[in-house]
């Protein structure tokens, strides 16, 4: 028999093999008709029956290829999660033959790298333009899953192979080029050796908020964190049979069916949670989260499908060059060359954008991009702000603003200039007044009931009194717990002996804290308003945005209902103003008794406006952070998509000069600690804190490793570098202003 | 002089150790669903994380808190008739009975027989150059040992001190450090035994790995 037939052949069993994986026993009819009639072409071939080969191999590609488009209708959700997770599906190194002209890996080959499973490349790109040539080098950063190789861990990066990446941001950015990354991940492996899972996701969002280079994100398989890492960029394209999400469906089906750990999720609640997670491109594509979708050929593309490949070129040209040119500030020649690129019919390998960017531009681009994810996902939050409310405040933010330039920009850089200059003036105004008010003075001195100086004397000689702090009496909340009329065991008595602790001195005199151990047990959100800040001072903004459902996920409106109604707040994150000893800043609390501190939507939202007007009144910004259990699932990608969005509004604010804090308590997991939480330079923690990437369980049921009990201890994640300090609650309010006062600086905490 | 002989035939007279749970603190007990007889088993898991068997609940100012199995074995006493009562700290609830593993056997022979040499203070320790040539050529065995003999480097913060042996002459039988590992105070470094008892304790050992089983 001829090879090529053989070859061909194979291939035809590929793609029939790979048909019956993605669909999991569903569509069989249409596999057994295409097996059957591939196994007779197969017999008559080898029988040498067959007068005409080719032309009765063509007629059986076509049927596979006509079954293809047909089936390509009926996919669900769940397929495609199939689908890019297939050892056949096109991976990265595919990618950098077909679609760039050249490449060198660079940080690591094969399995003789950091982390196999992180693979950088720089790349060449030739285009042309009449006569002459240009070569254009890119940055490839991406996940490489490979065709099936176990060491590339499936796409799932460690700690040090996202370092690897930001490595190689930082020298994209160095050498001005472009970087393209490309997202092949179920998500990060979530162990906390350094760096640590969610530190070095953080470490990686921060840095790209701030990237200035442009960089282009194509996605794949988008698995929450792992996604992140590398995904903050001016263009994110999706491949049409991807999936971006904020978990695995099977990670989703675990929580939604309160599987305990070794338990498995049926299939059919697995499905249900792929199609509830509105996981597709084109869903993402609705949402805003992502800018174009690229057109994959029936059931996805594989290797052979070179076609996708020059696509795929082309898309991510007019991606590169879309951002290249959105920095140019002519707006004719800017809205030509868009034009030109624009056009579905243009050959960009046949035009030229340069690449290279201006200092201003690159400003502009950074910009451009800050200001595109500060947008996203508003509408997913409810704001029940009264139209009125959100006038004035619209108001209120624009007429104050020359206000607010005029006292930060202009008066305070030449505070002491003209702070001289009013003493200067007050000083000769004095002498001058008091030359003309002598007679009238020396008049009144010599009436009967003139006043002495003696008072003000004693005022300035004799010892304050011990009034203030010691006066106040030890809390200003109790805790509701401390009626209940029982026993606690602490839970470390079987390490320590602690002795029972009598429930009303637990909750109200000793903080929630052991005596004996100085264990933490968990305390109300509300206990830390008015324990720490001082009293009265607290006042709450943007109550009004609500969390929601934005996804429609079945039964959730019931659930969010309950939380509100059980906390008494709109949403899981509570944004104040307080004072600390008269030191104003701006907090937002996370708060682990709303579904357990996750984050959504509106949670972001308030985050975002909460830095944003810190930034504005040139406050410090606290994040207190009661609990977090992750972003919340149920919002799918309008929860994930807060990671770079308040990173980047994190990153304005300190850029600008502004002091960000952290304090950890209770439980912080998974994506607000690996992105805006975790990319704060100043983190501390209260004692008894967990902190970590992944639960225990997540952790088992992905990796297969058990881990040892307190793993997540915040002393750990004090060892490993991830936090600063670790406090007592009961001198949480004394630290705080201490470390206020020391990191701030005098100048108001405030470059 | 001890007969080690003696010492096996006597545990193995009685291959087991009693265990008596107590209350630690006054309360009302409630047992588990356990009877005499019943196997219960210790803490178990990669990191003795998971509790052991639970014998009784004691409550106390409407604080439950549970009593765990300690080791592993057979409930031999249960004192049943207890339960519903108010009792006094330190009173008995049960008696497990732990079967010894080899390990244990091996353990109370050796303590026996042995002379344990204790580290002075938490340090690193290592062997002289001389006795540490010694052991790497043959084995510890063939070091004899006799009091006030230059044996250990005490390593503290990289501040090296010699340590001389105190205590009765005889062969290293068993070295209980590690290189650059700290020995807390007063645990043992080596133990030694007299020359001529060396072969038997060999044997007692050999016989107790190979012989003895194990029960569950």
């Amino acid at each position: 028999m001829d090879n090529n037939i053989e070859k061909r052949i194979q291939n035809l069993r590929d793609r029939l093999t790979y048909l019956n994986d993605i669909f999991a026993g569903k569509h069989r009819d249409n596999a057994e008709l295409l097996e059957e009639k591939l196994l007779a072409f197969a017999e008559r071939v080898r029988a040498e029956a067959l007068e005409d080969p080719y032309a009765e191999l063509a007629s059986v590609e076509d049927l596979f290829s006509y079954v293809e488009r047909r089936l390509e209708d009926n996919i669900t959700a769940m397929d495609r999660v199939r689908i890019v997770r297939h050892p056949q599906r096109i991976c990265l190194r595919d990618i950098l033959e077909n679609v760039y002209d050249n490449f060198t890996e660079v940080g690591g080959q094969d399995e003789y790298s950091l982390d196999p499973g992180m693979l950088i490349a720089r790349a060449v790109i030739t285009r042309r333009r009449g006569k002459k040539t240009y070569t254009q080098s890119v940055m490839v950063i991406g996940q490489e899953k490979g065709h099936g190789a176990e060491y590339r861990n499936g796409g799932s990066v460690k700690p040090w192979g996202n370092a690897k990446a930001r490595q190689y941001m930082r020298v994209a950015e160095t050498e001005g080029i472009p970087i393209h990354t490309y997202i092949f991940t179920p998500g990060s492996f979530p162990i906390e050796d350094y760096p640590g899972a969610a530190q070095q996701i953080a470490r990686n969002i921060y840095c790209m908020a701030g990237l200035r280079v442009p960089v282009i994100a194509v996605i794949s398989e988008g698995g929450s964190g792992g996604a992140e890492a590398i995904g903050l960029a001016d263009k994110r394209l999706m491949l049409s049979h991807g999936y971006y999400s904020v978990i695995s469906p099977e990670g989703a089906a675990a929580i939604e069916g309160h599987l305990k750990a070794g338990e498995r999720a049926t299939p059919e609640l697995i499905e249900q949670c792929a199609h509830n997670l509105k996981i597709t491109a084109q869903d993402n594509l609705r949402f805003g989260y992502i800018d174009r979708v690229v057109q994959e050929p029936p059931l996805g593309a594989r290797p052979w499908h070179f076609d996708f490949f020059r696509h795929l070129r082309q898309e991510v040209l007019r991606a590169t060059d879309e951002v290249v040119i959105s920095t140019r500030t002519l707006p004719v020649l800017k809205g030509l060359a868009m034009a030109r690129i624009r056009k579905p019919d243009a050959n960009l390998d046949e035009m030229y954008t340069r690449w290279g960017l201006s200092a201003a531009a690159k400003d502009r681009l950074l910009a451009h991009r800050q200001q595109k994810f500060l947008r996203l996902s508003r509408l997913a939050a409810r704001d029940r702000r009264p139209f009125f409310t959100k006038m004035a405040v619209a108001t209120w933010d624009w007429a104050s603003k020359p206000w607010v330039r005029f006292k930060y920009d202009f008066y305070r850089k030449h505070q002491r200039r003209i702070r001289t200059f009013m003493e200067e003036m007050g000083n000769e105004w004095d002498v001058f007044k008091g030359r003309l008010l002598a007679p009238w003075r020396r008049l009144t001195r010599k009436l009967p009931n003139a006043k002495s100086d003696a008072g003000s004397t004693q005022d300035l000689t004799a010892l304050s009194s011990w009034s203030g702090e010691g006066q106040r009496k030890m809390w200003n909340y109790l805790s509701p717990r401390y009626k209940i009329d029982r026993a606690v065991t602490c839970p470390n008595s079987a390490a320590y002996g602690c002795l029972d602790l009598w429930g009303p001195d637990l909750f109200a005199e000793f903080a929630g804290v052991c005596s004996h151990c100085g264990y933490h047990f968990p305390m109300e959100p509300e206990w830390y308003v008015k324990n720490v800040f001082d009293l009265g001072s607290v006042f709450e903004f943007n109550s009004e945005i609500e969390a929601g459902n934005p996804l429609g996920f079945p039964g959730f409106d019931d659930r969010i209902l309950a939380a509100q109604k059980k906390t008494k707040s709109k949403s899981g994150c509570m944004t104040f103003e307080a004072r600390i000893d008269n030191i104003k800043l701006v907090v937002a609390m996370l708060m682990g008794t709303f579904r357990g501190g996750s984050v959504g939507a509106a949670e972001g939202y308030k985050f975002v406006e909460a830095a944003q007007r810190a930034e504005k009144k040139r406050y410090p910004f606290l994040a207190y952070v009661h609990g977090t259990a992750g972003i919340r699932i149920q919002e799918g990608t309008h929860g994930v998509i807060q990671m770079p969005r308040c990173t980047v509004a994190v990153r304005r604010y300190i850029e600008s000069g502004g002091l960000y804090m952290v304090l950890y308590d209770t439980n912080s997991f998974a994506g607000p600690v690996a992105s805006f939480l975790g990319c704060s330079p100043y983190q501390f923690a209260v004692r008894s804190s967990n902190i970590g990437f992944a639960g225990p369980g997540v952790i088992k049921e992905t990796t297969g490793m058990d881990i040892p009990p307190k793993y997540h201890r915040s002393y750990r994640a004090l060892s490993r570098g991830h936090i600063q300090g670790i406090w007592d609650r009961r001198e949480i309010r004394a630290n705080l202003k201490q470390a206020l006062l020391t990191i701030g600086g005098r100048n108001l905490y405030y470059r | 002089m001890l007969d080690i002989s003696v010492v096996l035939d006597e545990i193995k007279a009685q291959p087991f150790r009693e265990i008596t749970i107590k209350t630690p603190h006054t309360g009302t007990v409630t047992f588990a669903d356990i009877r005499q007889g019943d196997k219960v088993q210790g803490p178990q898991g990669q990191w003795k994380e998971k509790p052991g068997t639970l014998i009784a609940t004691l409550e106390r100012e409407r604080n439950p808190k549970p009593i765990y199995a300690g080791e592993k074995g057979e409930i031999s006493v249960l004192h049943t008739e207890l339960e519903g009562r108010f009792v006094e700290a330190g009173t008995s609830l049960a008696v497990v009975r732990h079967p010894l593993t080899r390990a244990e056997v091996e353990h109370i022979i050796l303590r026996k027989a042995l002379y344990l040499f204790p580290a002075p203070e938490r340090a690193k320790y290592y062997f002289t150059p001389d006795v540490d040539k010694k052991i790497r050529a043959s084995d510890a065995h063939s070091v004899a040992v006799r009091e006030g003999m230059e044996l250990l480097i005490m390593s503290r913060m990289k501040r090296e001190v010699p340590l001389h042996y105190s205590g009765p002459s005889g062969v290293i039988y068993s070295v209980y450090f590690k290189y650059n590992e700290n020995i807390d105070a007063g645990s043992p470094l080596i133990g030694v035994c007299p020359q001529d008892q060396l072969p038997a304790i060999q044997d007692v050992i050999m016989r107790v790995q190979t012989e003895w089983t194990e029960r569950d």
